[in-house]
């Protein structure tokens, strides 16, 4: 029997699901390996009978709680899709400014209509067995983990940092452009996708284990970066991590 | 006398989380809405105290099937905000991603959110096994159109390359060459489009109201123009909050808009009321062979005004890239001088037209954001378009009213992750 696998979404763009609707030429296949039973982006039939949830976006109100309960409960293994799930992304920008105000500045005087608590990923409130990062994922990887889902084995995700994914591409290193850069302690697995387009590697897909944050900081001070700035630039996708505190 | 209750809670193939609230009693009608309950996320409030080169790729995150229509309309209002000129190289290549963009948003809409309805099957997964030519077909479109963006853009989903004043990598002729050769060799599925689409039975139904879209006078307007509307003439796009007129209403988390009317749409039938003139001939003819003619009053219409468009984008791409291959590209200096200042941006993505608004102190960090989307802007109309709808089908089975409910919202391809997050920003 084909495993029976479904999509959620909580505070997020869907982009994440996009990237897997986006699969095109391998999306026959995975549609031929597994049942989707719920993917309310894209299909309307529906089933709470499934064994792999995958989940997108960040949890940023009470009523997301019960919700995502549920889903952990009815799921054998769950996996949380992208950056605003795996580690809460820019969901977390608004975590550093009074929520109050927040709610004001958008919702005016109706601000009390629209609950809103700090964005946090999904393993801030329910236990999560596997993590495909990235803002947005990126679509090899997707299609890995499911491989190896259906295998039976455990997804191996690299956990050394992007410069060496960058290395291997033969980039010149951003730094050197004057852009600085978060590749040397962001776990590497989008083939350094960002410095490959000379753009600046923003941490999206969460911190290497063991990452050398003082090493890190210095270079970013070197390259002119106050401390203030240095955090300032964790911020964007980390902001949910010690490292932008 | 009838009693119905239709609750759909979280309309299906749309993005982003809507419901349908209709209740019916002896056959009156005491509740019909269309309710956003997307959870809020504050873009606005959050990109203050971001450095102006973050801010499209912040504001990309507001919708990931938007993303490239959000990042160039934040680049726009970045640029505008510091008194910047691009180039000519650079507007050519933001139009051809805008075009990518609508090509691949419009097939995926059409194809795969739209289209199964006018065929019984709850989902494009079934048609896999009864129509696979279709389902390829689709997903080859989908493909030539994600890897335009991709070539371009870097990526299709959040692009990379596009920055202030240009790109921080330019593509590789060649690939804009091969790209350009599979888009003219796309004939043959633009016309298998065109055919299945002929074939459907758009539900007839029309409701006139007002229609706003970008205008210009050198092109069928996506990428920038001056604001256009059926009712009202053109203005600039900084007059855009006078024709926006946001508001609140309670049982939604997105904002609803107004101008002349109660409410006015915006899209690829807003585009195709007020620009159909500017359109590629293949795409007029199109337009022709599947009855949408100008004014066209019926919202169900707007699936077919996007598979016109789709035609158009290919023709347009394809004479975008020429102009590009003619001059040659070169690598461009991107230094700007940061100043303090304000600046509107308005691109007409897929689901309409877009307005980003910022102010940066002289750092470069943004203080003031403002943003307004397409499909907030056709919240009030879909609204309007249900109370019209629903006494007219009354008499139908409840299954029948229920999936045309659904089908009017589908045909709007609303968007509401973009859809939640206003703003109520005074700028001073």
């Amino acid at each position: 029997m084909k495993p029976k696998i479904a999509f959620f979404d909580f505070a997020s763009c869907e982009g994440c699901q996009l990237q897997v609707v986006n699969l095109e030429a391998e999306m026959l296949d995975v549609v031929g390996a597994v049942e989707i039973v719920q993917f309310r982006e894209a299909m309307t039939e529906k089933s709470d009978d499934y064994a792999i949830a995958f989940v997108e976006g960040s949890i940023t109100r009470e009523k997301d709680i019960p919700r995502l309960q549920g889903i952990r409960k009815q799921a054998s293994i769950l996996v949380a899709l992208g950056a605003c799930a795996t580690i809460g992304g820019v969901n977390g920008l608004k975590n550093f400014q009074p929520l109050d105000e927040v709610r004001r500045y958008v919702y005016g005087e109706k601000a009390p209509w629209y609950d809103t608590f700090p964005a946090r990923p999904i393993d801030a409130v329910v236990p999560v067995d596997h993590y495909i990062h990235g803002c947005p994922i990126h679509k090899a990887e997707f299609i890995r983990v499911v491989q190896s889902l259906l295998l039976g084995k455990k997804p191996e995700i690299p956990s050394y940092p992007v410069c060496v994914e960058c290395k291997r591409a033969g980039n010149v290193c951003v730094f050197e452009l004057g852009i600085t850069c978060l590749g040397p302690v962001t776990r590497a697995g989008c083939g350094a996708w960002c410095p490959t387009y000379r753009d600046n590697c923003a941490g999206c897909r969460g911190l290497v284990p063991n990452p050398n944050l003082n090493a890190e900081k210095e270079v970013l001070g070197k390259y002119g970066l106050t401390v203030d700035q240095a955090v300032n630039q964790f911020r964007l996708f980390l902001g949910y991590s010690e490292v932008a505190k | 006398m009838k009693n119905l209750r239709v609750n759909v809670d979280h309309v299906t193939r749309v993005e982003g989380h809507g419901n349908i609230v209709v209740n019916v009693k002896e056959g009156k009608i005491e509740e019909c809405k269309w309710e956003v309950v997307e959870a809020p996320r504050f873009f606005e409030a959050f990109v203050r105290g971001r450095n102006y080169l973050e801010i499209a790729h912040i504001t990309s995150r507001i919708c990931g099937i938007c993303s490239i229509g959000h990042t160039l309309c934040s680049l726009q209002a970045t640029e505008a905000a510091m008194g910047v000129k691009i180039s000519e190289q650079t507007r050519l290549l933001r139009r051809i991603l805008i075009q990518g963009e609508n090509l691949q948003s419009h097939i995926l809409h059409c194809y795969f959110l739209a289209a199964p309805d006018f065929v019984g099957a709850p989902s494009v997964f079934p048609l896999v096994q009864t129509h696979p030519e279709v389902v390829v077909r689709a997903l080859r479109m989908k493909k030539l159109a994600n890897d335009l963006c991709d070539i371009v853009g870097g990526r299709t989903v959040h692009p990379i390359t596009p920055t202030v004043n240009g790109f921080t990598k330019l593509p590789a002729l060649q690939d804009l060459k091969e790209t350009r050769q599979r888009l003219a060799d796309a004939g043959p599925d633009l016309e298998a489009t065109l055919a299945l689409f002929k074939t459907l039975k758009i539900p007839a139904f029309e409701r006139e109201t007002e229609y706003i879209s970008l205008q210009s006078k050198e092109e069928y307007a996506l990428y920038d123009g001056v604001i256009a509307s059926t009712d009202a003439g053109t203005t600039p796009v900084e007059n855009y909050r006078s024709w926006t007129n946001e508001y609140l209403v309670p049982h939604s988390t997105a904002k609803y808009t107004k101008h002349v009317r109660d409410s006015y749409l915006v899209g690829a039938l807003a585009r195709f009321n007020n620009n159909h003139a500017q359109l590629s001939r293949g795409a007029q003819k199109a337009a022709s062979e599947l009855g949408l003619t100008a004014p066209c009053y019926n919202p169900f219409m707007n699936t077919v005004a996007q598979v016109v468009e789709a035609i158009h984008a290919v023709d347009e791409s394809i004479r975008l890239i020429d102009q590009l291959l003619d001059r040659g590209l070169k690598e461009e200096d991107r230094r700007i001088l940061l100043k303090a200042g304000r600046g509107v941006g308005s691109v007409d993505v897929p689901r309409g037209i877009l307005f980003h608004d910022y102010a940066y102190d002289k750092n470069g960090v943004c203080v003031e954001a403002n943003c307004i989307i397409p499909t907030n802007q056709n919240h009030a109309n879909l609204q309007k378009d249900m109370e019209a709808l629903l006494p007219q089908i009354l008499d139908r089975p409840e299954e029948e009213i229920r999936l045309s409910l659904e089908m009017l919202v589908r045909a709007y391809d609303p968007c509401i992750s973009c859809s939640t997050h206003l703003l109520k920003v005074e700028f001073v």
